[in-house]
């Protein structure tokens, strides 16, 4: 299962910016409230992040060493 | 799809009119719909009228010589963002590209100056969002000037960074600029910039410290 971006619905106002910046399909309007779709697909361009005015839609990242820089 | 009087209400240079001085306005703008990625103005080209977005987001960016692109705004609807090439006359400081399909109200370069003489709302309007920008661009500049914020940035990934076998908290760029006391804007270009020196990469979901070694000498630097 992929990881997906995260929606915080108590920030999110359905403006559907970040629907329609998405080029993979991650993101649609379902009955008028932005849904998160899994898919592979998902590039993790961040551009849902960087549109939304409220904040409302971020793309956690996980921090790791690399294979070749752990002790 | 015609302007929706509250729509142009809601423009900040348009604040403030009564319903007939927006009705004369709303006389004079045209429609325009471009699709994604498309160019809607080259840095250097003048322009010809003021756009508005009514739906859509369009970035506002420039290109080094090196062909390195610095977003500088993104511009959602009801803002402008060519604003400055209108009021000087002068070419465009920057290009603007539709990050997704767009819908634009515009005003010609004629038709905005009939419009400043007639209405004196409208051009009061207008100095304050010229004010606005100015801040707007004066703070982008001090946001640039960012080598001491990436040494806050390294120092971050460094003391979150797991080895992959447990799993850690998730970091939102939003989380890393609440730490580093700055904003998301600043962590993104500095986890670019890190990642353009080679000292991370950035894949999907995870951020990949390659050189563990240079981050903490870039955190010893900004102390």
């Amino acid at each position: 299962m992929p990881f997906m971006p995260q929606i915080d619905k108590d920030k999110c106002d359905n403006c559907g910016l970040c629907v329609s910046v998405c080029t993979c399909g991650a993101l649609v309007y379902i009955e008028e409230t932005v849904t998160v779709i899994e898919t592979q697909a998902c590039g993790w361009c961040m551009m849902c992040e960087a549109v939304c005015p409220l904040g409302a839609i971020t793309c956690p990242f996980e921090i790791v060493l690399d294979e070749v820089t752990r002790p | 799809m015609t302007i929706q009087r509250e729509f142009l209400e809601s423009i900040p240079y348009f604040t403030g009119l009564d319903a007939t001085e927006l009705d004369s306005v709303r006389q004079l703008i045209f429609e325009r719909t471009v699709d994604r990625n498309e160019i809607i103005q080259f840095e250097g080209e003048s322009a010809e009228a003021l756009f508005f977005i009514a739906s859509g987001a369009v970035k506002v960016f420039k290109t080094s010589a090196e062909g390195k692109e610095q977003i500088l705004s993104i511009a959602r609807p009801g803002d402008s963002f060519n604003d400055i090439a209108i009021f000087d006359d002068g070419p465009a400081p920057a290009s603007a590209q539709t990050m997704s399909p767009v819908v634009l109200y515009g005003i010609s370069k004629n038709e905005i100056q009939t419009i400043l003489r007639q209405h004196p709302q409208v051009a009061l309007n207008t100095i304050r969002v010229l004010v606005d920008r100015t801040r707007q661009l004066v703070e982008l500049v001090e946001d640039l000037s960012f080598r001491h914020v990436i040494g806050r940035v390294a120092k971050i990934l460094l003391e979150h960074a797991g080895d992959g076998t447990s799993p850690r908290p998730r970091l939102t760029q939003q989380d890393m600029a609440a730490m580093a006391g700055t904003v998301r804007e600043v962590v993104a270009r500095s986890l670019k910039a890190l990642e353009d020196e080679g000292v991370i990469r950035l894949e999907r979901h995870q951020i990949k410290i390659a050189d563990k070694e240079a981050l903490e000498d870039m955190v010893a630097a900004s102390v």
